[in-house]
Protein backbone atom coordinates (compact mmCIF):
# COMPACT_ATOMS: atom_id res chain seq x y z
CA UNK A 1 0.00 0.00 0.00
CA UNK A 2 1.08 3.35 -0.86
CA UNK A 3 1.65 5.47 2.33
CA UNK A 4 1.30 8.75 0.72
CA UNK A 5 -2.21 8.20 -0.28
CA UNK A 6 -3.40 11.94 -0.87
CA UNK A 7 -6.10 12.86 1.56
CA UNK A 8 -9.65 12.80 1.33
CA UNK A 9 -11.40 16.09 0.89
CA UNK A 10 -15.36 16.78 0.73
CA UNK A 11 -16.40 19.31 -2.04
CA UNK A 12 -19.19 21.69 -1.39
CA UNK A 13 -20.50 24.05 -4.31
CA UNK A 14 -22.66 26.64 -4.77
CA UNK A 15 -24.54 26.58 -7.97
CA UNK A 16 -25.32 29.99 -8.21
CA UNK A 17 -25.27 33.58 -5.96
CA UNK A 18 -28.15 33.22 -3.35
CA UNK A 19 -27.87 29.34 -2.62
CA UNK A 20 -26.20 27.86 -0.22
CA UNK A 21 -23.37 25.41 -0.61
CA UNK A 22 -24.04 21.90 -1.37
CA UNK A 23 -21.95 18.79 -0.65
CA UNK A 24 -21.41 17.26 -4.25
CA UNK A 25 -19.29 14.57 -3.59
CA UNK A 26 -15.41 14.17 -2.63
CA UNK A 27 -11.86 14.32 -4.25
CA UNK A 28 -8.14 13.40 -3.21
CA UNK A 29 -5.38 16.49 -3.09
CA UNK A 30 -2.02 17.22 -1.47
CA UNK A 31 -3.63 20.35 0.01
CA UNK A 32 -6.29 22.71 -0.28
CA UNK A 33 -5.48 24.86 -3.25
CA UNK A 34 -5.14 21.52 -5.15
CA UNK A 35 -8.71 20.45 -3.70
CA UNK A 36 -10.34 23.71 -5.20
CA UNK A 37 -8.42 23.06 -8.54
CA UNK A 38 -9.45 19.28 -8.81
CA UNK A 39 -13.02 20.72 -7.57
CA UNK A 40 -13.07 22.79 -10.65
CA UNK A 41 -12.30 20.28 -12.89
CA UNK A 42 -14.27 17.26 -11.41
CA UNK A 43 -17.29 18.86 -10.56
CA UNK A 44 -18.00 22.10 -12.60
CA UNK A 45 -17.04 20.81 -15.78
CA UNK A 46 -20.07 22.51 -16.97
CA UNK A 47 -20.94 25.94 -15.40
CA UNK A 48 -22.11 23.88 -11.90
CA UNK A 49 -20.90 26.31 -9.93
CA UNK A 50 -19.64 29.78 -8.64
CA UNK A 51 -18.24 29.19 -5.49
CA UNK A 52 -16.19 26.08 -4.34
CA UNK A 53 -15.72 24.85 -0.35
CA UNK A 54 -13.48 21.75 0.29
CA UNK A 55 -13.21 20.48 3.74
CA UNK A 56 -10.66 17.79 5.03
CA UNK A 57 -13.06 14.51 5.30
CA UNK A 58 -11.71 13.81 8.80
CA UNK A 59 -12.62 16.83 9.88
CA UNK A 60 -16.68 16.38 9.30
CA UNK A 61 -18.37 15.03 12.42
CA UNK A 62 -21.99 13.44 11.71
CA UNK A 63 -24.73 12.13 13.61
CA UNK A 64 -24.78 8.22 14.19
CA UNK A 65 -28.10 6.85 12.24
CA UNK A 66 -28.27 4.51 14.58
CA UNK A 67 -29.60 6.54 17.22
CA UNK A 68 -31.82 8.67 14.91
CA UNK A 69 -35.16 7.46 16.21
CA UNK A 70 -33.69 8.66 20.22
CA UNK A 71 -31.86 11.60 18.78
CA UNK A 72 -34.81 13.28 16.57
CA UNK A 73 -37.59 11.80 18.86
CA UNK A 74 -37.92 15.80 20.91
CA UNK A 75 -39.29 17.04 17.75
CA UNK A 76 -42.08 14.46 16.95
CA UNK A 77 -44.77 15.18 18.95
CA UNK A 78 -44.61 18.75 19.16
CA UNK A 79 -47.22 19.31 16.48
CA UNK A 80 -47.66 23.05 18.16
CA UNK A 81 -44.56 24.39 16.50
CA UNK A 82 -46.42 24.32 12.87
CA UNK A 83 -48.88 26.68 12.00
CA UNK A 84 -51.29 24.62 11.00
CA UNK A 85 -51.78 23.52 14.52
CA UNK A 86 -53.71 26.78 15.13
CA UNK A 87 -57.55 27.07 14.32
CA UNK A 88 -58.29 31.06 12.63
CA UNK A 89 -61.43 32.13 12.11
CA UNK A 90 -62.97 32.65 8.53
CA UNK A 91 -63.29 36.16 9.18
CA UNK A 92 -59.56 36.64 10.26
CA UNK A 93 -57.61 37.61 6.93
CA UNK A 94 -54.08 38.58 6.26
CA UNK A 95 -52.60 35.59 8.44
CA UNK B 1 -44.16 -2.60 17.68
CA UNK B 2 -43.68 -5.07 14.58
CA UNK B 3 -40.13 -3.83 13.71
CA UNK B 4 -38.94 -4.64 16.71
CA UNK B 5 -39.18 -7.93 16.20
CA UNK B 6 -37.67 -7.68 12.47
CA UNK B 7 -33.90 -8.71 12.33
CA UNK B 8 -31.44 -6.20 11.37
CA UNK B 9 -31.35 -7.23 7.86
CA UNK B 10 -35.20 -7.58 7.59
CA UNK B 11 -35.19 -3.91 8.44
CA UNK B 12 -32.74 -3.01 5.89
CA UNK B 13 -34.86 -5.37 3.10
CA UNK B 14 -37.88 -3.24 4.51
CA UNK B 15 -36.08 -0.16 3.55
CA UNK B 16 -35.50 -1.34 0.31
CA UNK B 17 -38.45 -2.39 -0.55
CA UNK B 18 -40.11 0.49 0.39
CA UNK B 19 -37.22 2.39 -1.97
CA UNK B 20 -35.38 4.65 0.88
CA UNK B 21 -32.19 4.94 0.01
CA UNK B 22 -29.24 3.51 2.14
CA UNK B 23 -26.73 5.85 3.13
CA UNK B 24 -23.02 5.03 4.33
CA UNK B 25 -23.02 5.32 8.06
CA UNK B 26 -26.42 3.07 7.78
CA UNK B 27 -26.16 -0.50 8.38
CA UNK B 28 -25.64 -2.94 5.81
CA UNK B 29 -25.16 -6.58 5.04
CA UNK B 30 -21.75 -7.57 4.55
CA UNK B 31 -22.78 -8.92 1.36
CA UNK B 32 -24.53 -5.85 0.26
CA UNK B 33 -21.48 -3.64 0.81
CA UNK B 34 -18.83 -6.09 -0.93
CA UNK B 35 -21.28 -6.46 -4.02
CA UNK B 36 -21.45 -3.07 -4.22
CA UNK B 37 -17.28 -1.95 -3.88
CA UNK B 38 -17.08 -4.49 -6.39
CA UNK B 39 -19.49 -3.61 -8.92
CA UNK B 40 -18.85 0.55 -8.10
CA UNK B 41 -14.69 0.17 -8.28
CA UNK B 42 -14.90 -2.45 -11.69
CA UNK B 43 -17.45 0.74 -13.05
CA UNK B 44 -14.91 2.98 -11.87
CA UNK B 45 -12.29 1.21 -13.69
CA UNK B 46 -14.33 1.25 -16.94
CA UNK B 47 -14.55 4.62 -16.86
CA UNK B 48 -11.09 4.94 -16.34
CA UNK B 49 -9.59 2.35 -19.37
CA UNK B 50 -12.30 3.48 -21.37
CA UNK B 51 -10.26 6.58 -21.97
CA UNK B 52 -7.39 4.72 -23.42
CA UNK B 53 -9.19 3.71 -26.98
CA UNK B 54 -10.22 7.37 -27.56
CA UNK B 55 -6.89 8.41 -26.16
CA UNK B 56 -5.55 7.02 -29.36
CA UNK B 57 -7.16 9.29 -31.24
CA UNK B 58 -6.71 12.82 -29.87
CA UNK B 59 -3.95 13.61 -31.92
CA UNK B 60 -5.55 12.39 -35.56
CA UNK B 61 -9.42 13.53 -35.15
CA UNK B 62 -10.04 15.27 -38.20
CA UNK B 63 -10.81 18.95 -36.99
CA UNK B 64 -10.15 20.93 -34.20
CA UNK B 65 -13.48 20.49 -33.71
CA UNK B 66 -13.89 16.85 -33.32
CA UNK B 67 -10.42 16.96 -31.52
CA UNK B 68 -12.01 19.50 -28.87
CA UNK B 69 -15.05 17.40 -28.86
CA UNK B 70 -12.83 13.93 -28.15
CA UNK B 71 -11.44 16.11 -25.43
CA UNK B 72 -13.91 17.20 -23.45
CA UNK B 73 -15.37 13.87 -23.79
CA UNK B 74 -12.26 11.81 -22.59
CA UNK B 75 -11.73 14.58 -19.55
CA UNK B 76 -15.34 13.53 -18.81
CA UNK B 77 -14.66 9.73 -19.20
CA UNK B 78 -11.31 10.64 -16.22
CA UNK B 79 -14.56 12.69 -14.22
CA UNK B 80 -16.56 9.61 -13.91
CA UNK B 81 -14.11 7.66 -12.88
CA UNK B 82 -13.53 9.73 -9.77
CA UNK B 83 -17.40 10.09 -8.84
CA UNK B 84 -17.29 6.38 -8.70
CA UNK B 85 -14.26 6.00 -7.06
CA UNK B 86 -15.13 8.04 -4.23
CA UNK B 87 -18.63 6.37 -3.95
CA UNK B 88 -16.83 3.40 -3.56
CA UNK B 89 -14.48 4.97 -0.32
CA UNK B 90 -17.81 5.76 1.06
CA UNK B 91 -18.46 1.92 2.08
CA UNK B 92 -14.72 1.98 3.01
CA UNK B 93 -12.91 0.65 0.01
CA UNK B 94 -9.51 2.54 -0.10
CA UNK B 95 -8.53 4.18 -3.51
CA UNK B 96 -4.93 3.12 -3.73
CA UNK B 97 -6.43 -0.70 -3.14
CA UNK B 98 -9.00 -0.30 -5.85
CA UNK B 99 -6.23 0.80 -8.32
CA UNK B 100 -4.08 -1.97 -7.06
CA UNK B 101 -6.21 -4.31 -7.78
CA UNK B 102 -6.82 -3.03 -10.99
CA UNK B 103 -3.08 -2.77 -11.95
CA UNK B 104 -2.60 -6.51 -10.68
CA UNK B 105 -5.34 -7.85 -12.96
CA UNK B 106 -7.56 -9.00 -9.68
CA UNK B 107 -10.05 -6.85 -10.77
CA UNK B 108 -12.48 -6.36 -13.91
CA UNK B 109 -13.33 -3.73 -16.10
CA UNK B 110 -15.60 -3.67 -18.83
CA UNK B 111 -13.87 -6.24 -21.69
CA UNK B 112 -15.36 -3.41 -24.52
CA UNK B 113 -12.57 -1.76 -24.41
CA UNK B 114 -10.22 -4.45 -25.05
CA UNK B 115 -11.29 -4.30 -28.58
CA UNK B 116 -9.05 -2.01 -30.93
CA UNK B 117 -10.60 1.56 -32.25
CA UNK B 118 -9.15 1.17 -36.14
CA UNK B 119 -10.27 4.04 -37.86
CA UNK B 120 -11.84 7.27 -37.00
CA UNK B 121 -15.61 5.37 -37.92
CA UNK B 122 -14.66 3.71 -34.24
CA UNK B 123 -14.66 6.81 -32.22
CA UNK B 124 -18.32 7.13 -33.92
CA UNK B 125 -19.21 3.99 -32.91
CA UNK B 126 -18.22 4.03 -29.27
CA UNK B 127 -19.73 6.91 -28.74
CA UNK B 128 -22.87 6.03 -30.63
CA UNK B 129 -23.27 2.28 -29.71
CA UNK B 130 -20.85 1.68 -26.32
CA UNK B 131 -21.87 4.90 -24.84
CA UNK B 132 -25.36 4.11 -26.07
CA UNK B 133 -25.51 0.88 -23.98
CA UNK B 134 -23.57 2.56 -21.26
CA UNK B 135 -26.64 4.53 -20.88
CA UNK B 136 -29.05 2.23 -20.87
CA UNK B 137 -26.87 0.31 -17.81
CA UNK B 138 -26.81 3.35 -16.16
CA UNK B 139 -29.99 5.03 -16.18
CA UNK B 140 -31.63 2.59 -13.82
CA UNK B 141 -28.79 2.78 -11.72
CA UNK B 142 -29.75 6.78 -11.27
CA UNK B 143 -32.34 5.01 -8.94
CA UNK B 144 -30.31 2.39 -7.35
CA UNK B 145 -30.77 1.64 -3.67
CA UNK B 146 -27.09 2.87 -2.07
CA UNK B 147 -27.47 6.78 -2.22
CA UNK B 148 -23.84 7.80 -2.77
CA UNK B 149 -23.54 5.67 -5.95
CA UNK B 150 -27.14 6.82 -7.42
CA UNK B 151 -26.40 10.47 -6.61
CA UNK B 152 -22.70 9.80 -8.73
CA UNK B 153 -24.75 8.03 -11.44
CA UNK B 154 -27.19 10.99 -11.59
CA UNK B 155 -24.17 12.90 -12.96
CA UNK B 156 -22.64 10.27 -15.20
CA UNK B 157 -25.93 10.27 -16.93
CA UNK B 158 -26.87 14.29 -17.46
CA UNK B 159 -22.69 14.12 -19.35
CA UNK B 160 -23.54 10.58 -20.94
CA UNK B 161 -25.69 11.72 -23.48
CA UNK B 162 -23.56 14.56 -25.44
CA UNK B 163 -20.90 11.59 -25.74
CA UNK B 164 -23.62 9.02 -27.45
CA UNK B 165 -25.03 12.40 -29.87
CA UNK B 166 -21.46 12.87 -30.51
CA UNK B 167 -20.54 9.68 -31.55
CA UNK B 168 -24.20 9.63 -34.01
CA UNK B 169 -22.88 12.81 -35.25
CA UNK B 170 -19.74 11.10 -36.03
CA UNK B 171 -21.66 7.94 -38.13
CA UNK B 172 -24.10 10.41 -39.90
CA UNK B 173 -21.63 12.44 -41.39
CA UNK B 174 -19.50 9.45 -42.66
CA UNK B 175 -22.68 8.32 -43.76
CA UNK B 176 -23.38 11.52 -45.95
CA UNK B 177 -20.34 11.40 -46.77
CA UNK B 178 -17.76 9.71 -49.60
CA UNK B 179 -18.52 6.10 -50.74
CA UNK B 180 -15.90 4.82 -49.17
CA UNK B 181 -16.31 6.98 -45.48
CA UNK B 182 -20.15 5.12 -45.62
CA UNK B 183 -17.82 2.05 -46.07
CA UNK B 184 -15.52 2.69 -42.95
CA UNK B 185 -18.69 3.08 -41.14
CA UNK B 186 -20.45 -0.15 -41.74
CA UNK B 187 -17.05 -1.68 -41.12
CA UNK B 188 -16.81 -0.01 -37.68
CA UNK B 189 -20.49 -0.94 -37.27
CA UNK B 190 -19.19 -4.78 -38.18
CA UNK B 191 -16.59 -5.04 -35.50
CA UNK B 192 -18.52 -3.16 -33.12
CA UNK B 193 -22.10 -4.60 -32.96
CA UNK B 194 -21.63 -7.95 -31.56
CA UNK B 195 -19.08 -6.92 -28.69
CA UNK B 196 -21.29 -4.11 -27.56
CA UNK B 197 -23.94 -6.41 -26.74
CA UNK B 198 -21.56 -8.42 -24.83
CA UNK B 199 -21.63 -5.41 -22.85
CA UNK B 200 -24.73 -5.98 -20.65
CA UNK B 201 -23.31 -9.06 -19.52
CA UNK B 202 -24.03 -13.06 -19.63
CA UNK B 203 -27.34 -14.68 -20.24
CA UNK B 204 -29.81 -14.34 -17.48
CA UNK B 205 -29.58 -18.23 -17.11
CA UNK B 206 -25.85 -17.61 -17.18
CA UNK B 207 -26.09 -14.74 -14.35
CA UNK B 208 -26.48 -16.82 -11.29
CA UNK B 209 -26.34 -13.72 -9.19
CA UNK B 210 -28.88 -11.09 -10.41
CA UNK B 211 -31.63 -12.29 -8.79
CA UNK B 212 -29.74 -10.94 -5.09
CA UNK B 213 -28.87 -7.70 -6.54
CA UNK B 214 -32.35 -6.85 -8.35
CA UNK B 215 -33.65 -7.95 -4.43
CA UNK B 216 -31.08 -5.16 -3.54
CA UNK B 217 -32.31 -2.69 -6.10
CA UNK B 218 -28.54 -2.51 -7.12
CA UNK B 219 -29.16 -3.98 -10.10
CA UNK B 220 -33.30 -2.92 -11.35
CA UNK B 221 -33.48 -5.00 -14.96
CA UNK B 222 -32.04 -8.11 -16.18
CA UNK B 223 -29.13 -8.14 -18.86
CA UNK B 224 -31.22 -9.93 -21.36
CA UNK B 225 -34.26 -7.21 -20.93
CA UNK B 226 -31.31 -4.39 -21.34
CA UNK B 227 -30.12 -6.27 -24.20
CA UNK B 228 -32.71 -6.58 -26.37
CA UNK B 229 -34.00 -2.76 -25.11
CA UNK B 230 -30.64 -1.72 -26.66
CA UNK B 231 -31.38 -3.91 -30.30
CA UNK B 232 -34.88 -2.37 -30.22
CA UNK B 233 -33.07 1.14 -29.94
CA UNK B 234 -30.22 0.72 -32.27
CA UNK B 235 -31.76 -1.06 -35.18
CA UNK B 236 -33.71 2.00 -36.08
CA UNK B 237 -31.00 4.20 -35.89
CA UNK B 238 -28.94 2.23 -38.06
CA UNK B 239 -31.38 1.72 -40.55
CA UNK B 240 -31.56 5.91 -40.66
CA UNK B 241 -28.25 5.97 -41.17
CA UNK B 242 -28.37 3.70 -44.07
CA UNK B 243 -26.09 0.87 -42.07
CA UNK B 244 -26.96 -2.86 -41.84
CA UNK B 245 -26.02 -4.26 -38.44
CA UNK B 246 -24.27 -7.86 -38.91
CA UNK B 247 -26.92 -9.92 -37.89
CA UNK B 248 -29.10 -11.95 -40.56
CA UNK B 249 -31.22 -13.02 -37.69
CA UNK B 250 -32.47 -9.18 -36.76
CA UNK B 251 -36.30 -9.17 -37.64
CA UNK B 252 -39.22 -7.48 -36.38
CA UNK B 253 -41.32 -9.71 -34.12
CA UNK B 254 -45.06 -8.26 -33.64
CA UNK B 255 -45.84 -10.48 -31.28
CA UNK B 256 -43.23 -9.65 -28.47
CA UNK B 257 -42.97 -5.89 -30.02
CA UNK B 258 -39.23 -5.95 -30.27
CA UNK B 259 -36.73 -7.45 -32.19
CA UNK B 260 -35.55 -10.95 -33.05
CA UNK B 261 -31.66 -11.31 -33.10
CA UNK B 262 -29.16 -13.98 -33.26
CA UNK B 263 -26.94 -15.64 -30.35
CA UNK B 264 -23.81 -13.71 -29.00
CA UNK B 265 -20.36 -15.74 -29.14
CA UNK B 266 -20.25 -16.53 -25.49
CA UNK B 267 -16.77 -18.15 -26.26
CA UNK B 268 -15.42 -14.81 -27.41
CA UNK B 269 -17.09 -12.73 -24.13
CA UNK B 270 -15.84 -15.06 -21.77
CA UNK B 271 -12.44 -15.02 -23.38
CA UNK B 272 -11.85 -11.58 -23.50
CA UNK B 273 -12.87 -11.48 -19.77
CA UNK B 274 -10.27 -13.94 -18.62
CA UNK B 275 -7.64 -12.01 -20.32
CA UNK B 276 -7.38 -13.02 -23.57
CA UNK B 277 -8.69 -10.03 -25.86
CA UNK B 278 -7.39 -8.13 -28.58
CA UNK B 279 -6.52 -5.22 -26.15
CA UNK B 280 -6.04 -6.52 -22.99
CA UNK B 281 -2.59 -6.54 -22.11
CA UNK B 282 -1.77 -2.99 -23.92
CA UNK B 283 -4.67 -1.46 -22.00
CA UNK B 284 -3.53 -2.89 -18.52
CA UNK B 285 0.16 -1.83 -19.66
CA UNK B 286 -0.65 1.73 -20.67
CA UNK B 287 -2.70 1.74 -17.04
CA UNK B 288 -0.03 0.75 -15.46
CA UNK B 289 3.03 2.81 -17.03
CA UNK B 290 0.77 6.12 -16.57
CA UNK B 291 0.42 4.88 -12.66
CA UNK B 292 3.93 4.54 -12.42
CA UNK B 293 5.29 7.10 -13.98
CA UNK B 294 2.84 9.36 -12.34
CA UNK B 295 4.17 8.13 -8.86
CA UNK B 296 6.96 11.08 -8.50
CA UNK B 297 4.03 13.79 -9.51
CA UNK B 298 2.03 12.24 -6.35
CA UNK B 299 5.07 11.85 -3.80
CA UNK B 300 6.15 15.67 -4.97
CA UNK B 301 2.90 17.15 -3.90
CA UNK B 302 2.72 15.47 -0.95
CA UNK B 303 6.08 16.27 0.24
CA UNK B 304 5.19 20.02 -0.77
CA UNK B 305 2.00 19.87 1.38
CA UNK B 306 3.74 19.32 4.05
CA UNK B 307 6.44 20.84 4.03
CA UNK B 308 4.32 24.30 3.55
CA UNK B 309 1.95 22.97 6.64
CA UNK B 310 4.74 22.62 9.01
CA UNK B 311 5.80 25.80 7.59
CA UNK B 312 2.56 27.51 9.50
Amino acid sequence: MNQSEWPLWEVFIRSKQGLDHKHVGSLHAADAEMAIQNARDVYTRRLEGVSIWVVESGHVHASNPDDAAAFYEPANDKIYRHPTFYQVPDSIKHM
Amino acid sequence: METLELTQEEQFQARIDADIRIEPKDWMPDAYRKTLIRQISQHAHSELVGMLPEGNWITRAPSLKRKSILLAKVQDEAGHGLYLYSAAETLGASRDQMLADLHSGKAKYSSIFNYPTLSWADMGCVGWLVDGAAILNQVPLCRTSYGPYARAMVRVCKEESFHQRQGFEIMQTLCEGAPTQKAMAQEALNRWWWPTLMMFGPADADSPNTAQSMNWRIKRFTNDELRQKFVDMMVPQAEFLGLTVPDEKVQWNDTKNGYDFGDVDWEEFWNVVKGNGLCNQERLGARVKAHEEGAWVREAAMAHAEKRKARG
